[in-house]
């Protein structure tokens, strides 16, 4: 009986905390959502309630929606995050294939050269990639942010993706090189189709950094043009410091697609992490 | 590309040439090389040279020396140093604790609701720098009166003050923030590791009496050890190549008074100038240098003595 007790006990403290902790977790994110949705008064004076139909106001948005270019900028985001995402699958996919199933040399030596990005972040080459840049004619285009996601991507991609390719059977393999198949077949009609969850959690893996990143846009795409959804937010909100109803709405608009994303997108994370991905 | 363009795959292949291989690999091996591994060498060698009458010439290592014993530049980097130490330090002490904790909480056994704990938790970190910065800017902000007011309810009204604008608290408020933000990826790592631990293991503890409270500290612990090394040196990496947060919520000069200035944020004002300050290219590649040396030092660290003494168990 005692033990049981104490069983109940030590649950119930789990539970407590790990409550209080979501709390803490998720208290800004509501605070900012509820309040996105009031009239300035009851911002102030009521911060923590729930609109009501006498408080209810889009005002924040209709602001937005006016003042700022948002579908512009999420458009910019979006094209940008595709194609980088894109590009790192199939390039890290092609890449991790070559080091994971053929024996050449120079093997290992080329698996730790592209392994070096994992642990050198790509912003230490900022003064020499804006160089390029401003070389190759790209600055404020959105070309120049997809090739530094690119390669910014790389490193983990075919980390992990060459981890699960070893996992393919070599039988599978032979049997349709036996079949007539060409290397290239064999890759885009084997084994692709057998990697599509670790090919899952390297794109939520890698969307998150490029979706949020704010130091590559400011540098290289500070256009109006080419602005992307965390550059135009911090240009917005620089302006618009006194108007909290239109801050909090472009602050959940933001927020908006990464939690739906996140929600559609969540468990193929976690079992992408789990499953020892990027252990 | 031809075989002499990739000096991996020019070396003699015995049977006939393997174009594939090259297909497969030049792709990621050209973007990888041309934007990430050229512009940080041609940065490395940036920090050599300088601008003398509009000419770039080589001057060794005095933009070094000048870093060093310029006494306004010396300043701010022995500054942005040792705030980024703390950065890092507090970091160490409450993101990876707490996050252990969480993990081991969400790993016992039958768990009830253990998946939306986990979700939720891990929500801060999927978020951009500019929402987290803004939203605890607002939150903390004395105008609005939520942190004054909630400490009201529990009777703190008096410890209350506007410690982002305040020099002696602002560098651990923010960086409490970038904990808050960040304790999702201990978190999960931990917890990967510890699912990973098998049943056996555990079970051969129980029978011979080791339970709750003393099995995780004398089991688990030491099974988890590699995976807390991990997240200690991405830990290291990711404070001391941040900027973003400091930026959004203390702005490009770190403010107040540049005690919350980072190494991130003084490259930015070094290489771009801000305010009545000018750019200086190759002062920001100096900077970026040092940092670089910085980040290689702990990873080597990491890689050539912690991982190398650590034990790891196979099962």
């Amino acid at each position: 009986m005692a033990t049981a007790r104490t069983s109940y006990l030590r649950t119930g403290l789990i539970h407590l905390a790990l409550i209080s902790y979501t709390l803490i977790a998720l208290f800004p994110v509501f605070l900012t959502l509820v309040n996105s949705f009031k009239t300035r008064n009851a911002i102030f004076r009521e911060p923590m309630a729930i609109p009501t139909p006498s408080t209810f106001s889009l005002v924040g948005y209709e602001t937005v929606l006016k003042q700022g270019d948002f579908i512009g900028y999420f458009q910019n985001s979006l094209i940008v995050t595709v194609v980088s995402i894109a590009l790192v699958l199939l390039f890290g996919a092609m890449a991790a294939f070559a080091l994971s199933e053929y024996r050449f040399r120079g093997n290992l030596l080329m698996g730790l050269y592209l392994a070096l990005g994992i642990m050198i972040p790509i912003r230490l080459g900022t003064v020499a990639i804006l160089q390029g840049m401003v070389a190759a004619g790209l600055v404020n285009t959105l070309t120049a942010l997809v090739l530094v996601y690119t390669a910014q991507g790389l490193p983990l991609a075919i980390f992990i993706l060459s981890e699960f390719m070893r996992t393919v059977s070599d039988d599978l393999k032979n049997a349709g090189r036996i079949d007539g198949l060409s290397e290239y077949a064999i890759f885009f009609r084997l084994v692709l189709p057998l990697v599509r969850p670790a090919m899952a959690t390297v794109a939520v893996f890698t969307m998150i950094p490029i979706w949020n990143d704010l130091w590559f846009p400011l540098i290289l795409v500070p256009g109006e043009a080419t602005k992307t959804v965390t550059l135009g937010a911090q240009m917005f909100i620089g302006q618009f410091v006194t108007n909290w109803n239109a801050v909090l709405s472009a602050l959940s608009l933001a927020i908006l697609p990464v939690l739906v994303l996140y929600v559609i997108f969540s468990r193929q994370l976690i079992r992408g992490i789990t499953s020892g991905a990027v252990k | 590309m031809t075989e002499a363009d990739n000096p991996f795959e020019a070396a003699p292949i015995k049977r006939p040439a393997r174009w594939h291989i090259l297909v497969f690999l030049a792709p990621a091996f050209l973007v990888y090389t041309a934007i990430m591994i050229l512009p940080l060498i041609e940065t490395l060698r940036l920090s050599l040279y300088n601008l003398a009458d509009g000419q770039t010439v080589f001057v060794g290592l005095a933009n070094f020396i000048t870093l060093f014993s310029d006494p306004r530049l010396s300043a701010s980097f022995w500054n942005a140093l040792s705030n980024n130490l703390i950065f890092f330090v507090i970091h160490m002490l409450v993101q990876n604790p707490v996050g252990i904790a969480l993990a081991a909480m969400l790993s016992v056994s039958k768990l009830r609701f253990a998946t939306f704990y986990r979700t939720a938790i891990f929500v801060p970190t999927l978020l951009s720098f500019v929402i987290v910065g803004f939203i605890w800017k607002l939150i903390l902000s004395p105008i609005w009166g939520i942190a004054p007011g909630m400490m009201d309810w529990v009777g703190l009204k008096w410890a209350f003050a506007p410690w982002l604008g305040r020099a002696d608290s602002a560098l651990i408020t923010v960086s409490l923030i970038s904990v808050w933000q960040y304790v999702g990826i201990p978190m999960m790592l931990i917890y990967a590791a510890l699912l990973n631990i098998p049943d056996e293991v555990l079970e051969a503890a129980e029978c011979d009496g080791i339970t709750g409270w003393s099995q995780f500290w004398k089991i688990k612990l030491p099974l988890i050890l590699p995976s807390i090394g991990i997240i200690s040196i991405l830990t290291f990496v990711g404070n001391f190549n941040a900027f973003d947060l400091i930026y959004t919520v203390q702005g490009a000069l770190a403010g107040p008074d540049g005690s919350t200035d980072i190494l991130g944020t003084l490259l930015y004002r070094t290489f771009f100038g801000f305010q009545n300050q000018m750019g200086d290219r190759s002062m920001g590649a100096t900077i970026a240098t040092v940092m670089f040396l910085i980040i290689l030092a702990g990873v080597s660290l990491y890689l050539f003595v912690i991982q190398r003494r650590m034990r790891r168990y196979q099962f």
